[in-house]
Parts: C-alpha cells; structure tokens; sequence
C-alpha cells in the first residue's frame, strides 16, 4: 500500500501540494486526476524519493520513503517502476541497453537480464527494436520503451506519469489495453496520472481527484461519475463553465 | 563509461589543442627574438619557448580552450539529461548519478588532459623551433641549446600536474552545472555559459595556486 499523509509541498513561493492525504491499496489502477500542474506529477516524484516533502510524508509499504537511509531507498526504486511522461530514454543508449540499465543495476544473470529484455518488449509489441536508438523511435514507441524498461524490473508497483498524453486515440487506446494487460499479468499495483478522461475511467479501478493541493474526491469510476462536487464534474465532463 | 569519456573528452580534444600550440610556438619565438635581440644571445630563444610552453601556456591555454569544449559539452549534456528526466530516470532505476554520470567524467579528465597537453606543448616547442631556424637568425644547435640549457624535469611534471587539476576542474563544473539545470532549453544554455567561465576561473585560481605552492 501506498500512503500518502498530509503532504505539503511548494516551491519558491507557490504551494503546489497542500496537505494531500490518500492510500492507494495494493492491487488494481488508482487513478490520479486534476487539471495541468496541479501537482499530480509531484505526488508521484515523492513516492520514490525524487522529490522530499516540506511536510507530511509518504509511505509505501509501510516504510516513510523521506527517512530511507540510501541503501533502503536503492531497494525501494527498485521495487517501483516508473514510466515518465516522455519516455526519459538515455538516448545516448540503444533500446536494449536501455532496458539491460536497470536489470544490470540488480545483479542479474546474464540470461535473466536478456530473458527479461525480450520478454518486456514483446509485452509492449515491439520486438525488433534492440539496435535503435530512442530518436529514431516514434513518441508513441518511446512511450512503450518506457513501460518495457519498468516491466523488465518486476516491480511491485508502477507509478504512470501522464502515459497517453501526446498521443492520438488509437494510440492512447492501446497505452490503455498495455496498461490494463501490464497490471494483470504482472499484477503490479498501478498509479496512473492523467488528465485523459476517457483513459482514467477506462483502466481505473479507483479515480482520485486533486484540486488546490489537496484531495478532492475519490472513488469509483462509477461513484465518481455520479458525484455531486460541482468542481469534479466539471473536470470530468470537461466543460469550461 | 569511463573509456569513452576518455575518447570523447580527451582524444577528440587533440585537434583543437594542436591548433593552438602551433600558433602559441610561433608567436612565444617571435616575441623572445623581439626582446632578446641586442640584449642576451638569441639561443635564449629556446629556453623561453620551453619553459613558457611547458610550464604555463601549454597547460593553461589548452586548459581554456577544454574549458569550452570539454566544459561545455558536458554541461550540455547532462543539462539536457536533467531537464527531459533522464537523470529522473537514473534514479529510479537506483543509480546514484553523481557515481554513474560525474565520476567517470571527472576521471576521463582528469587523466586526459595532461595527455592532450603533452601533444600540445610538444607540437608548441616544436614549432618555436620550426619558427626559429625559418624565420630568425637561429640554428637547430643554438634552438636546442637554449631548449636544454634551463630544462629541469619539474618544468614538465609541473606543466602536467596543472593540467590534470585543470581536468578535474573543469569536469566538476560542467558537471555541477549541468545537474543544476532547470527550465528546458533556456536553462541548458544558461548552465552551458555558466559551466564555461566557471570553468575558465577555476584554471586561473589553480593557476596561481599551483604557483604559490610549487614554485
């Protein structure tokens, strides 16, 4: 479980997170919704450490990632995927070492290591890119890199930062399906940030919603579409008044 | 990592390091023959482009002018990296990016600049002496009388010792710079410049540090 405990955050003078508190239960896509920079990316960059705090803390299983000696946080990250927003491919390497970066890091055999390449990108569909570099791939494909590189880890958990943002329908429809089939077979817990509607209560099984710093609403995809919170609703229903 | 950086930010130096210890040779044995001439033998010729070269302007021009290249292209670099999440990226697949991205960098440089020094205060010393013979009233003989006449083999290790230093230096403020890097490609630019004369002051404060303690 995820936990995140009246977390305040701001920088220089603006407050971005304003006493946020939720819990993500193990299992299943949470789905993390609200409008360009409110602060959704920084809530994820909190739960592997990239960011720390002013105030409040999170937790993730049970362990405040803000108090991790390093050796504690190196084992955490890497019990957590994360796919950014635009891949965050080293593009000075190849698509296969890409993905090898982080399995190596662990202390893997050879033959896990290059098992787990071939098995990651062929979860994504793209099963003859090794060679390629990230530019010479499409951003759709970067994106699935992404996701390859974070699936190879086998990580308990995989934080989603903005994944069909980009990207036209029928792309970000299959990101959906990649993202349903990815939390399935691997049975990962999943946070997704979007601010895509229609993939939000496509893959989520519990829609959170921020506005102002703070928790809004959460719930269902069906108990969020029939909330009264004014504000809420018009975010879902994308209406401008 | 540490083999390519050497490569990239030592071998790939030469040239440009070669280029300016030509024109330095030239001109130190120009400017010694001009305030020689009339005054002191002119063989003096070669023990000031020898010590000069060695000693200082080897060092410390092809120092700036790293600064610039080196200094400049790794701010670029993990500027860029920063501000599209890659070094984001590093950290969460538990790397620690000063060991993985600054180290080998700081080490390439450290270790290659006194290389490429070396090709550049022999190329420096060779061209005084090419300037010497064609265009001043000097022989080989009298060039390399006066080459070997002040020569102490600290002039050279003294020459190098600097270099490496400048290395480190200048890796450690593109680094530095470069992972401070915020504000997309505004702040790559910004960082870039500030890694550049940040370098450059560095190799002066050396400079003179290495001076104080060592001479």
């Amino acid at each position: 479980m995820i936990r995140f405990d009246n977390l305040h955050k701001r920088f220089g003078d603006r407050v971005v997170l304003d006493g946020f508190t939720l819990e993500v239960p193990t299992g299943g896509t949470t789905v993390l919704i609200g409008a360009s920079g409110a602060g959704k990316s920084v809530i994820l960059k909190h739960v592997v450490g990239l960011i720390r705090p002013d105030a409040g803390h999170v937790e993730v299983d049970g362990q405040r990632v803000d108090t991790l000696e390093r050796d504690d946080l190196v084992a955490l990250r890497c019990s957590i995927g994360y796919v950014f927003q635009f891949a965050a491919l080293f593009d000075s390497l190849t698509i296969a070492q890409n993905i090898r970066l982080g399995l190596e890091r662990q202390g893997l055999d050879e033959a896990v290591i290059t098992e787990r390449l071939r098995e990651s990108l062929d979860v994504v569909g793209l099963s003859d890119v090794d060679d390629r570099f990230p530019d010479e791939l499409s951003g759709g494909m970067r994106k699935r890199v992404g996701i390859a590189r974070a699936i190879a880890l086998r990580p308990r958990y995989i934080l989603w930062d903005e994944p069909t943002t980009g990207l036209d329908p029928v792309t970000s429809a299959t990101m959906d399906d990649l993202m349903r089939r990815t939390t399935d077979v691997f049975g990962v817990t999943s946070v997704v940030v979007t601010h895509d509607m229609r993939s939000a209560f496509s893959i989520g099984s519990r829609i959170a919603m921020l506005a102002d710093g703070r928790l809004r609403a959460v719930g269902t995809p069906e108990e969020m579409r029939n909330i009264d919170d004014p504000l809420v609703r018009r975010f879902i229903e994308g209406r401008a008044e | 990592m540490l083999v390519p950086q050497m490569l990239r930010l030592g071998v790939q130096s030469i040239p440009i390091a070669l280029f300016i210890a030509v024109f330095t040779g030239i001109v130190l044995a120009l400017l010694a023959s001009y305030i020689f001439t009339g005054t002191v033998p002119l063989y003096f010729v070669g023990a000031l482009v020898g010590k000069t070269i060695m000693m200082e302007l080897g060092p410390v021009l092809t120092g700036m002018a790293l600064a610039g290249r080196v200094g400049a292209s790794i701010a670029a670099e993990l500027g860029t990296m920063k501000v599209t999440e890659q070094v984001d990226a590093l950290e969460t697949l538990a790397f620690d990016p000063a060991s993985y991205l600054v180290v080998p960098r700081v080490l390439a440089a450290t270790l290659m600049f006194p290389v490429v020094t070396a090709f550049a205060i022999a190329l420096g010393v060779v061209t005084g002496w090419i300037t010497a013979v064609n265009l001043l009233d000097l022989s080989t003989v009298e060039f390399v009388k006066g080459l070997r006449m002040f020569y102490v083999p600290k002039d050279l290790w003294f020459g190098l010792l600097k270099a490496a230093s400048f290395g480190a230096a200048v890796a450690l403020a593109g680094s530095l710079r470069g992972l401070s890097t915020a504000g997309g490609a505004r702040g790559v630019g910004r960082e870039t410049t500030r890694a550049v004369v940040l370098g450059c002051e560095a190799i002066l404060v050396l400079d003179a540090f290495w001076a104080l303690v060592l001479l």
